[in-house]
């Protein structure tokens, strides 16, 4: 059925595939916040738009790791915990009495703290904090293959969270001021300058009316940088590179490609994003809790991933954006609906697990591959099914 | 010693109590073609895969181009110019055929992540320039410019062959590694392989070692045969002399074979 679709869309003229629908869709994104006080309330809300595009944002990440070089991470949550960190030590009040500003926006200049501009912070110092711990987590870990690299990215995933926990007693500094976690955090803006120059770019988006607003457009700004560069990277010497490394890893050594500093990368690239999508949303809730960052998360994003299909960026965006639709607001709307309709009382958000298991299992019994696959795995799939083994070369060692 | 592009010198390679290569001495000259024969299981493709790098022998040297290259990964074997085949055929199965020769010319291209990202024009035109290159591979190893954007697992089982040598050819190599090249083709497909074989030789002055089985093809090209049984070296020679060897009948056929069975091994 999908793949008809598929062919339907090929079919179009090309300036409709790369100009038309673009642009339309485009529009109807960022004309979202101005129309959508006239659609029925099962749509997002602003607040769920928001939300719906950090997480858009870390399953493009993951996909470069999972879906790109095939590299199984179950920590992935550690990368979100580093960006809101990030955001959580370099723009509150953590490291008061100190008074250190750098272009900070919308701030009081004499408000003590680390205070950096907070767009500096999530689109470089906090996402290449979180590239950083992806080099130091991948270097030991990623000469693991397949599972066993599953479950020590897993611990990892543990371990961050834990030790931010106790970060309020680190060798007798408080670090992470542990579970009662950093807040407030400095808000998005552009400041006075800037707004003086540009009446429609606000000074502090908290000061606004309609802040919602505001912060669902950064996310979209986010989620476009994040696509370009998937895609560019995707189209690369270093994306076939992993290509190759997910489908053999001994064959794409052999022909030169050095799989520790490929892998590494992927897994680099990928925290980058993780870290830009944790920094962005604490920014949002101007504040970051250890609390924030469970195993859960890892596990959410991967189902993005493999819901979405894997290594396809727009079907990636697919699945962060239904998941995360679901889990924020749509089992909630959903289940009110259908109290409504049919007179019953329960309480559909309850049981979000089980529903989500659900879809899960159904998904992978009905279209193992994602709902818009990779022509790659649309091509494997497709192989496994006539029962010729791909991929996969038996290892004679 | 500098007319030889690849020496190993006592090699030796154990897996627990199993020696499976014992204390070889072996070189390829420089542009020569050696073929390397032997009975199932007499060690020719751990032996490969200690040249290649997948494995670090339990002693000895290997030399490469005058550089020692025993404990450096395969990367950068390849790097340095060894270019091998796959005895299975070891394709990334869903990329094009040009795809598959560009992951194999990886290695002599610069394009990083930010060039990538914002696709400069150095990027750009070295871009351009390998896909035009990997045309060329795919031509000169005798693929049709139809599967140039086909899925390697889509190929026939000849093409695959022919691709694996291409994508071996990508990564510019000096020294070429075939593991049983000719396996599963037919005996037309095997001729036009030998003389294929040759031409790397004359016209891309390439150095060949290979693992071979079909004695027409060891025979029709190899400027000298080198026979391991057992994880020894039992001959080494021009293929008229080896054909004529009694051990190797005897590895081949079994003692006391060498009396009837003349010649051919």
């Amino acid at each position: 059925m999908t793949a008809r679709l598929a062919d339907l869309w090929y079919e179009l003229p090309w300036a409709v595939r790369r100009v038309v629908v673009p642009a339309i869709a485009v529009a109807a994104l960022v004309l979202y916040p101005k129309y959508m006080s006239n659609l029925p309330t099962q749509f997002p809300e602003m607040s769920t738009a928001v939300v719906m595009c950090v997480f858009i944002v870390m399953a493009l990440g993951l996909n470069v790791v999972v879906g790109y070089a095939g590299l199984l991470d179950l920590g992935y949550v550690a990368f979100y915990a580093a960006g809101a960190y990030v955001a959580g030590w370099f723009a509150t009040l953590q490291f008061a009495p100190h008074v250190h500003h750098l272009w900070a926006v919308g701030v009081p200049s004499d408000l003590p703290g680390v205070h950096i501009n907070v767009w500096l912070l999530m689109l470089a110092v906090g996402a290449a904090f979180a590239a950083l711990l992806g080099v130091i987590i991948g270097l030991p870990t990623l000469r693991l293959r397949g599972d066993y690299l599953a479950i020590v990215t897993l611990g990892f995933g543990e371990i961050i969270p834990q030790a931010v926990n106790n970060g309020d007693n680190w060798f007798g500094h408080n670090v992470t001021n542990g579970p009662n976690g950093l807040t407030p955090i400095d808000q998005l803006g552009f400041g006075s300058a800037i707004h003086n120059t540009f009446g429609f770019l606000p000074e502090n988006y908290r000061r606004e009316f309609d802040v919602n607003n505001y912060y669902y457009w950064t996310g979209l700004f986010l989620i476009a940088v994040t696509l370009f560069c998937c895609i560019r990277l995707r189209d690369s010497r270093l994306g076939r590179a992993w290509v190759a490394i997910r489908e053999d890893e001994i064959a794409a050594a052999a022909m030169g490609i050095p799989l520790m500093r490929t892998k590494t990368l992927a897994y680099a690239i990928g925290a980058f994003f993780g870290g830009v999508a944790g920094c962005f949303f604490a920014i949002y809730k101007s504040s970051t809790f250890p609390q924030d960052f469970t195993l859960n998360i890892s596990i959410f994003v991967l189902c993005m991933v493999i819901l979405g299909g894997m290594g396809n960026v727009w079907g990636v965006m697919l699945g962060g954006a239904v998941l995360a639709y679901l889990n924020y607001q749509g089992l909630n709307s959903i289940g009110r609906t259908f109290n409504d309709t049919f007179g019953t009382q329960i309480s559909v958000p309850t049981y979000s697990f089980g529903i989500f298991g659900t879809v899960i299992v159904i998904m992978m019994l009905v279209r193992p591959q994602g709902l818009i696959p990779s022509r790659r795995r649309r091509a494997e799939f497709a192989a496994a099914e006539e029962g010729v083994s791909v991929g996969k070369a038996v290892m004679e060692e | 010693m500098s007319d030889a592009i690849l020496e190993a010198h006592a090699v030796r390679k154990e897996f627990g109590g199993l020696v499976a290569v014992s204390d070889i001495d072996f070189d390829v000259p420089r542009g020569g073609i050696v073929s390397l024969i032997g009975p199932n299981g007499a060690g020719k493709t751990t032996f490969f895969n200690m040249l290649t790098g997948a494995y670090t022998p339990t002693s000895g040297q290997v030399t490469f181009d005058g550089r020692e290259i025993i404990g450096l990964p395969a990367h950068a074997i390849t790097q340095l110019g060894v270019g091998r085949t796959f005895q299975n055929i070891r394709l990334f199965q869903t990329m094009s055929s040009v795809e598959n020769v560009l992951v194999g010319m990886h290695c002599r291209m610069k394009g990083g992540i930010f060039g990538s990202i914002l696709r400069t024009p150095r990027v750009r035109r070295e871009e351009h320039r390998a896909h035009d290159r990997a045309l060329e591979l795919l031509r000169y190893c005798g693929l049709h410019q139809r599967v140039d954007e086909e899925y390697a697992m889509n190929l026939s089982y000849g093409d695959q062959r022919r691709l694996e040598v291409a994508r071996a050819l990508g990564t510019d190599p000096k020294l070429l590694l075939l593991d049983e090249p000719t396996a599963g083709m037919n005996p037309q497909e095997s001729a036009d392989f030998t003389a294929f074989v040759g031409r790397l030789r004359d016209e891309l002055k390439l150095s060949v070692l290979m693992i071979e089985h079909d004695m027409k093809v060891v025979m029709g090209v190899s400027d000298r045969v080198t026979v391991l049984d057992r994880g020894e070296k039992i001959a080494e020679g021009a293929p008229a002399e080896i054909q004529r060897n009694e051990r190797v009948i005897e590895a081949y056929l079994g003692s006391g074979a060498a009396g009837q069975a003349g010649a051919t091994p």
